[in-house]
This record gives C-alpha cells, sequence and structure tokens, in this order.
C-alpha cells in the first residue's frame, strides 16, 4: 500500500501448540503478521487452519492442552499482548481488545437482562458511574449498533438471532477497544441480516477508527468486507495482501484453488475442489505444508519451509515458487 | 402411472407453549399447502432453498414420511406413506434416500463406518454373498472418490468430515433409489470440499439418473447444481422456477433481496455500502392470512392483505406476488408442471 | 487396540474405577481362596471356645454361639455377594427390558410403565421390603433374599435408562438406521444399547450396591436365612446378643468392615464407569 498507515498490532512468531496424547500440534505455526490502525483484515481458513486458534491466543483465552508456546504480539505503545499477567489482561481486555463471538450463546447470559449485563461487564472492567449514566450510555451504545432502547430491559431469549449479535457487538465496542476480533460473528445468521450486521459493524468501525480482524471461511464475505486478507492453512500464514490483489491475483497455489473452488454466479456446473484430504496437524507433511496437494510443487517443497516473501503492493506469499523473486521476510 | 413422491396440499402446524389448559399456545405453521411431484422416470434436481423458518427441512422430513402432515398427504406411488405395510416401506426406502446435514451425528460412534454400509445391503438383500456385497461398497466408494482402503475400517473420528458425507453418499447409491433428497448436505463441510462432493452429486444424476430435492439455503451452491428451484419464505413458496431464470433475474421481492445480500467474492461492489431494502422489522412467527414478506418488503401495500397465489410468469416460472396479480395463477398450487423435467422453455 | 488392552486404558484414564475394581477384586479373593485356607466348619455354631477376642489361632475372634468369625467371614461374604449379584442382576435386567422398550416405542406402554415406575419409587423401599420378607411362611434361603430384593431393584434403572433412551431416540443415526431399514427392536439392540454399556455397567454396580445394603437390612432385622452365616445375619446376631455393651467389638466391627469396603468399592466402580460414560471421554481414544 502506498500510504503508509500506522501498525497497531505486530505479531510475531506466534506459536500455539496442544500436547494431546497422540502427539504435539502446532496449531499456530510461526505467524507473522502486522495488523494496521483503523483497518478490516480477513483472516481466511477451513478448518484446522488456526484462524480461531490465533485469536483465542491474542485474547490469551486459550485453555489446556493448549498453550502459547512462543512469540510477542506488541500494541503500538509497546504492550506485549502475550506477555500480559492475568490482571493485566482483564485490565486489557475490552478496553483494548474486544470480541465479538461466533454464537450469542458464547457471550450472553440466559437468566440475566441485557442491560444488566452490559452493565456489569463495564463496570467488570473498571467504568463507573450511577445508574442513570451508566442507562443513558447503555441506550446510546444500542442505538449505535441499531437497537431499540426498549432491548435493556429483554432476555436474550427474547431477541431474534440478528438483534442478539447485535447486543454482542454493543458489549464489544462498550469501551471503545482499538482492536475487534471477530470470530464468523454472522455465520448462524440469514443471508439479509448477514448483511445488515457486516454494515453496522464497518460503520461502527469507521466511527471508532478500530481495527477489525474478521476470521472466517466465508470468502465473498471477506471480499466485501475487509480491506487486507490473510489465508492460513495448517496454521502457517501462506498469503496476505489486499483482497483486490488476493482475489484477482492469488500467488499462492493453495489460494488459487480456494478461490476457483468458490461458487459463483457466473458459471453453472463447474465444479473445482481443492485435491487430496486435509492435513493432519499431528502427523504434517515436511517441507511445506501444502505440498503433498499442490498441483505445482517442485522437488524442494517437501523438503523446505517456505519463509514470508514479499512481493508488490504488501503482498506477501509463503511458497519456494517465489522465494527466488521477491525480496526476503518482512513481517506482512 | 401414479409418481413416484408426491406432496399434495401439504400442511404442517407446530404448536408451542400452552399449559395444561392449552391457553396462551401459539401455532407456527411450518408449511402453508405445498403441492409437488417428482416424476419416478424422468430424472430431475430440484432446489428447495430457505433461510431458517423457511419450512424446507420440514418439507424433507415430510417426504421422507418422518413427520406426518397437519393437512394433505404425501404419496409414494399413490400410496399414503403415513400407511404403509412392511413390504412397501422397504419399497420406498429403498426408492428414496436422504443425506442429512451433519457428516458425524450420522454415525454411531460405537460402530466403524462399515456399519453403516453393510447394513442397507444385509437389510435390503442387495447381495447374495459377502464377496457380492464388499463389491458393491467399494464400488460405491470409488464412485464419489473415496479409496477404500483408506476409509474401511475407520471410526467416524478418525475421517475428515467431508470422508464421513462421501460415505453417506455411497451408502445412498447402493441402494440406487430413485430419488435422494439431500438436506444441507455441504453446508457442514469445507469450503475446498463442497465442490467435491457436489460434483458427486451431480454425477450421480447424471450418469445414474437419479433424481434430486437439494434442500439449502445456500443460493449459490443451488445455481452450480440444480435445474429448478423452489424458494420458500415462511412456509410458503415465494417463487419457482429455472434456476438460471429465478437466480439471475429474480422477481419476487424476497428472492431479489436474497441474491443481492449475497456476498460475492468479487471485491468492489457496492454490497457493503449500498443499504438493505428489506425492512428491518421484528416479524412473529404467526400466520396473518395475507402474503408472508409484506411486512418486510419494500413494495408492501394494502393488496398484500390476502395472500397471493403462485402467479405464472412468461419464463415458465412463478412467483407469489401481487405485483404479478395480472398473470394466470398456477392451478391449484401445483409446482410439478414447473418443476418437471421436461425440456428447458427458452 | 485390543480389547485388554482397552480395559487397561480405561483403568488407568479413572483411577476410581481402578480402586474400585481393586477393592471388590480383593473381596472376591478373599471369598474364593478363602476356604482352601480356612475351615468352613468352623463357621457353623458350637464349633469351636465362644466369646474369645481376635488372636493368632482365631484372627476374627469368635461369638456367642462359638462360631469362627473368620470362617464366617469366609463363607457369608460371598453369600451376600450372590445376593446382591442376582438381585442385581435381575434388577437390571428387568430394567433394560422395561426401560428401552417404554423409551423408545413410547404410546400407552410407555405412559403405563412410567406410571407405575414413579409412583413405586416413591414408596419407602425398605418397608415394602420387609412386608413381603415377613409373609414368606417358608424357611428364607439366599435366594429366595435375592428374589425379595429383585422386587425393588429394577425401578431406578427402568427410570434412568428410559431417560437416556428418550434422548438418544431423536439422534441422527436412529433416523440413518431407520433409513437402512432396520426395525424397532434392531434399532433397540444394536444402535442404541452398545452406546450405553458404560452406563449400564455404573447402573449394574449401583444395583448390586443397593441389593446388598438391602439384604442385609432385611437381615440385621432378623428377616433373613437363619441358618446361613450371611455378613447380615451376623449384625444381627451380634445386636441380638448385645456384642457392643458387652465389648465384643470384633463381632460388630468386623462384619462392619466387610460392608464398608464392599459399598466403597463398589461405589467407586460405579462412579469410574460413569466418568467413562461420558462421551467426551470415549472420544479422546
Amino acid at each position: 500500500m502506498s500510504t503508509a498507515r500506522e501498525v497497531l498490532l505486530d505479531i510475531q512468531g506466534l506459536e500455539v501448540h496442544f500436547e494431546t496424547r497422540r502427539g504435539l500440534a502446532r496449531a499456530v505455526n510461526d505467524v507473522d503478521l502486522q495488523l494496521f490502525k483503523g483497518e478490516r483484515f480477513g483472516l481466511v481458513g477451513e478448518s484446522g487452519s488456526g484462524k480461531t486458534t490465533m485469536i483465542l491466543a491474542l485474547l490469551r483465552m486459550i485453555k489446556t492442552p493448549g498453550l502459547i508456546a512462543g512469540g510477542r504480539a506488541v500494541f503500538d505503545d509497546g504492550m506485549d499482548l502475550l506477555a500480559l499477567s492475568k490482571e493485566e489482561v482483564r485490565e486489557n481486555r475490552l478496553r483494548r481488545v474486544a470480541m465479538v463471538p461466533q454464537g450469542a450463546m458464547n457471550s450472553l447470559n440466559p437468566v440475566m437482562r441485557i442491560g444488566e449485563q452490559l452493565t456489569l461487564t463495564m463496570r467488570e472492567h473498571g467504568e463507573e458511574g450511577t445508574r442513570d449514566e451508566m442507562q443513558t450510555r447503555l441506550e446510546q451504545l444500542l442505538e449505535r449498533v441499531g437497537l431499540k432502547p426498549e432491548v435493556t430491559g429483554l432476555y436474550p431469549h427474547e431477541l431474534s438471532g440478528g438483534m442478539k449479535q447485535r447486543a454482542c457487538i454493543a458489549q464489544a465496542i462498550s469501551l471503545g477497544p482499538s482492536l475487534i476480533l471477530a470470530d464468523e460473528p454472522t455465520s448462524a445468521l440469514d443471508v439479509v441480516v448477514q448483511r445488515q450486521i457486516m454494515q453496522t459493524l464497518r460503520q461502527l468501525q469507521l466511527q471508532l477508527d478500530a481495527t477489525v480482524l474478521l476470521v472466517g471461511h466465508d470468502m465473498g464475505l471477506m471480499a466485501q468486507f475487509a480491506e487486507r486478507v490473510g489465508i492460513m492453512y495448517g496454521g502457517k500464514l501462506v498469503e496476505v495482501g489486499t483482497v483486490a490483489d488476493v482475489f484477482r491475483n492469488p500467488q499462492h497455489p493453495y489460494t488459487q484453488l480456494l478461490i476457483s473452488s468458490i461458487p459463483s454466479f457466473d458459471r453453472r456446473g463447474t465444479f473445482k475442489g481443492i485435491p487430496g484430504v486435509g492435513l493432519s496437524l499431528l502427523d504434517p507433511p515436511s517441507g511445506c505444508l501444502f505440498h503433498p496437494r499442490c498441483p505445482q510443487a517442485m522437488e524442494d517443497c517437501a523438503r523446505q519451509e517456505p519463509g514470508l516473501t514479499q512481493l508488490g503492493h504488501g503482498q506477501h506469499v509463503s511458497c519456494l515458487l517465489h522465494e527466488k523473486e521477491g525480496t526476503d521476510a518482512t513481517p506482512a | 402411472m401414479p409418481p413416484l413422491l408426491e406432496a399434495q396440499h401439504v400442511r404442517k402446524v407446530f404448536r408451542s407453549g400452552g399449559g395444561l389448559l392449552q391457553a396462551d399456545s401459539t401455532e407456527t405453521v411450518a408449511v402453508d399447502d405445498f403441492t409437488l411431484a417428482i416424476d419416478g422416470d424422468t430424472p430431475s434436481f430440484t432446489t428447495i432453498a430457505g433461510e431458517s423458518g423457511s419450512g424446507k427441512t420440514t418439507i424433507a422430513r415430510l417426504l421422507l414420511g418422518v413427520t406426518p402432515p397437519s393437512e394433505g398427504s404425501v404419496r409414494y406411488r399413490g400410496m399414503d406413506v403415513s400407511s404403509l405395510d412392511r413390504d412397501q416401506t422397504r419399497a420406498f426406502r429403498q426408492d428414496v434416500q436422504a443425506i442429512f446435514q451433519d457428516p458425524f451425528e450420522v454415525y454411531n460412534p460405537f460402530y466403524k463406518i462399515d456399519h453403516i454400509l453393510t447394513t442397507p445391503i444385509e437389510k435390503f438383500g442387495l447381495a447374495s454373498s459377502r464377496q457380492q456385497a464388499a463389491e458393491q461398497i467399494d464400488e460405491a466408494l470409488r464412485t464419489v472418490g473415496l479409496r477404500p482402503e483408506e476409509t474401511l475400517g475407520r471410526y467416524p473420528h478418525q475421517l475428515s468430515g467431508g470422508q464421513r458425507q462421501r460415505i453417506t453418499i455411497a451408502r445412498a447409491l447402493l441402494l440406487k433409489p430413485k430419488l435422494i433428497i439431500a438436506d444441507e448436505p455441504v453446508s457442514m463441510v469445507d469450503a475446498s470440499l463442497r465442490a467435491t462432493i457436489l460434483s458427486s452429486l451431480h454425477k450421480l444424476y447424471t450418469d445414474f439418473g437419479i433424481s434430486f430435492i437439494y434442500i439449502t439455503h445456500d443460493l449459490t451452491t443451488a445455481y452450480q447444481v440444480s435445474d429448478k428451484i423452489v424458494v420458500l419464505y415462511h412456509g410458503t413458496v415465494a417463487e419457482a422456477g429455472d434456476v438460471e431464470h429465478v437466480i439471475t433475474d429474480p422477481k419476487h421481492p424476497y428472492t431479489r433481496e436474497l441474491i443481492h445480500s449475497i456476498p460475492v467474492p468479487d471485491p468492489g461492489s457496492a454490497w457493503i455500502e449500498e443499504a438493505v431494502e428489506e425492512k428491518d422489522v421484528e416479524v412473529s412467527d404467526e400466520a396473518t392470512g395475507g402474503c408472508r414478506y409484506a411486512p418486510r418488503c419494500a413494495h408492501g401495500s394494502a393488496r398484500c392483505a390476502q395472500m397471493p397465489p403462485l402467479y405464472r410468469l412468461d419464463d415458465g416460472r412463478v412467483a407469489s406476488c401481487v405485483l404479478y396479480d395480472g398473470q394466470e395463477p398456477l392451478e391449484s398450487g401445483d409446482l410439478t408442471r414447473i418443476i418437471g423435467a421436461t425440456p428447458q422453455e427458452e | 487396540m485390543r480389547r485388554l488392552d482397552q480395559i487397561l486404558y480405561y483403568l488407568r484414564e479413572s483411577p476410581m474405577l481402578g480402586a474400585g475394581t481393586v477393592l471388590i477384586f480383593l473381596i472376591v479373593l478373599f471369598g474364593t481362596l478363602g476356604p482352601l485356607f480356612v475351615d468352613t466348619d468352623l463357621s457353623r455354631p458350637l464349633s469351636t471356645t465362644p466369646r474369645l477376642a481376635p488372636s493368632l489361632d482365631h484372627p476374627f475372634g469368635t461369638d456367642d454361639a462359638g462360631r469362627d468369625l473368620l470362617s464366617v467371614m469366609v463363607v457369608g461374604v460371598p453369600m451376600t455377594m450372590r445376593v446382591g449379584l442376582l438381585a442385581g442382576a435381575v434388577g437390571l435386567g428387568v430394567g433394560i427390558f422395561l426401560g428401552f422398550t417404554s423409551g423408545y416405542l413410547g404410546g400407552t406402554f410407555d405412559t403405563i410403565v412410567r406410571g407405575v415406575v414413579d409412583t413405586l419409587l416413591t414408596v419407602p423401599g425398605l418397608v415394602v421390603l420387609i412386608s413381603i420378607a415377613s409373609t414368606i411362611r417358608e424357611e428364607i434361603s439366599v435366594n429366595i433374599m435375592a428374589m425379595v430384593v429383585a422386587s425393588l431393584a429394577w425401578m431406578w434403572p427402568t427410570r434412568v435408562i428410559r431417560a437416556q433412551v428418550l434422548t438418544m431416540r431423536e439422534r441422527a443415526y436412529v433416523q440413518m438406521a431407520k433409513l437402512n431399514g432396520m426395525s424397532s427392536a434392531e434399532i433397540i439392540w444394536k444402535e442404541l444399547f452398545p452406546n450405553l454399556l458404560p452406563y449400564l455397567a455404573a447402573l449394574f454396580a449401583n444395583a448390586v450396591n443397593w441389593a446388598i445394603l438391602a439384604s442385609i437390612g432385611l437381615e440385621a432385622l432378623g428377616l433373613g436365612p437363619q441358618n446361613d452365616p450371611t455378613v447380615g445375619m451376623t449384625i444381627y446376631w451380634a445386636i441380638t446378643f448385645s456384642a457392643l455393651i458387652r465389648g465384643m467389638w470384633w463381632w460388630w466391627a468386623i462384619p462392619i468392615l466387610f460392608i464398608g469396603t464392599v459399598f466403597v468399592g463398589l461405589l467407586m466402580i460405579a462412579a469410574g464407569l460413569d466418568e467413562l460414560a461420558n462421551p467426551k471421554q470415549r472420544k479422546a481414544v
């Protein structure tokens, strides 16, 4: 990108491991990624790609047998998310980094009214104010996410799926975080509601000048919502770039296959999948993780793990095909 | 010759709530007057599309005879599905099979996946010897792109979702049915595998002449794989016809809104900026008697207070909307001819 | 994995199951090997000097009637266990049949079964047992004891099995089984039953436990087999002859120790199996 944007979060060498009876699984494998201020970044991958694990790591929500085995995630003011103590994590959750979860079930307490929960959450994270002050703030908050003030008195089960998700978004932005991690927030919603919610999310993001990291597997949604997108496979980040670059000119063979497998309204009856079986994290292939399924695999691919090569336009790809050409790894 | 499977003016109502005295119970009309017949001789590939609450899964359950209709009937070769005897049920189950959404839940975790393949062979007497059964299973697995040596003898949790789903397709194939009802077969499968699985299904249609009723909320996959489509909204048919016409040029306001809301993988469209036309109104589930979409519809008017019939449009499709009330309504709302595998009316 | 490996694996996975199994195994060992080392005739009255405290000659002491208590335990513990096993097996067997069929088939049969079970469960079991036992005219043998106890042992298993079946009935693999042409009976036995095995084993351990305690309860009240030295009868005699006041602690403490061990052992087995019955555990293999 030509405009030099400020970096909000610099993720370096992130490693998340899962110790299982059958061995060690590298769920997140040496990931380097920079998130800019006020950008919308999409993180795409299929099951087992590590995308959800990554945001759980940033939120310090990894539970045993998983553990953060290495790396840093440094904010613009020098704070390393991965090095925070438990207390510090609580302080910063919601204030700096917030999450919009996949299902409202994970975030909304079914036996508390919406107003109560949101207020409680805010107070727990250090916000103070009289009841009336909080109520006013609440109503303003709800209005921003497109909910009527009456919602404060309702229980989660009295809301529709879309409304519940809006309430979760309200909770996430209640303390004005600079980074919002959204884990497939609309996957359970109908298509029209999804569009409305994503539009609201975009408006909010622009108003708050916050960075949104959207994790998902819906390429269409990424293309419409995100500005930059990163593709993950088997725990590794294999390609990063602007949506225009990645969708129109994908460089990594996996990305290319992924994009051509997306059903679209242009062509009927063509079915292009990705050959082979998904990889097992417990028994990963040697060298490049994708090589067994890669139509362009070379001899070296079985032996050598590719690093992250920078191409033009801020596009990065992790593939031996490009290692000779581009300049060497600067973080994405 | 009666059709293979038909739903005749089927209506399904669910009652919820209400205590012992039955006060306060709410009635939800899951499916409202649905008529469709599948021909046994000419294969067809029909999508029944809808979102949550549209009634599409209920229709699948009705057609499979798993749920009885509140009104109307479901008939297999003319016989009411709820009153078949042992032999008739057997024939029904052999002719009409199903593929389900969750590729894990359909497997009994106690058994290896072979169980799901050997049971139908045994129960329907498809093979006369173990050897023959093994051959049939081998062939079925290969047809769906699986290698028997990599899949047989394994437990469900040892295989991926894509493999498990393909095994269920192989199972359906063993019975050589005339019709397969596939309820969201790829929604729980990774994106890259969807194309492969859909291509297996399509192959069964083109190479084996098996008819399909494909139930989904994903219109893009419907476009890929089917010939005809029925779009449902809250238990009623909004629009039906050739998939090419309905998707590229939707006529019913709901279908239009639906198609426009699908995020396409083409960056730079106006998807995120353009305001949604649909009114953001919370609608209750109870039937009000008029067009179900009217409260949300951008074109809603007083005329919508009466449920519009399915009007026939020029290109052979039907749409249930007052905007087309100048057209002829479809006789008794019978979708059969719209869906029937007659040559395209181009 | 070979079956033995799998069993050993489960034992390792659940320490409770392991510990419980060890305890019961020791009791069984005691009962089976005991007669090889101890003269079982000494369990009859008037076979040796009465009222002796535990010593090398009589490690468990002797009672008022001249029975060697070690010998009594060697004979009596297996008897008591037998009552438990028999009653537990009958109870579970009936429970399986009624629970599965009423849970899966529903309808009037289910309504009747449910009604009967729910009503009878509210009646205090011991009262019923006492009523039944006291109306039996002829000599109560160990087997009759087992049948008396079994008459109540089936109710709880029926109830919980039925509840489990109700949830399993709606599973997708049951739908699949129907589509595969299986009949209701086949679905019950081939699809539902195997998945409940660990749970049923836990129920069995509980049923046996309950049966043993119920039989001991009846016997301690004097409603047991008068001529057999079961654990419960020993306690009865100890009570009748005021062993507590007379300081013959070995007469009542030893039987109670055995009961306690069996109870704790079976409880741990049941709890351990219950843990394993949790599907999360099964998938992790």
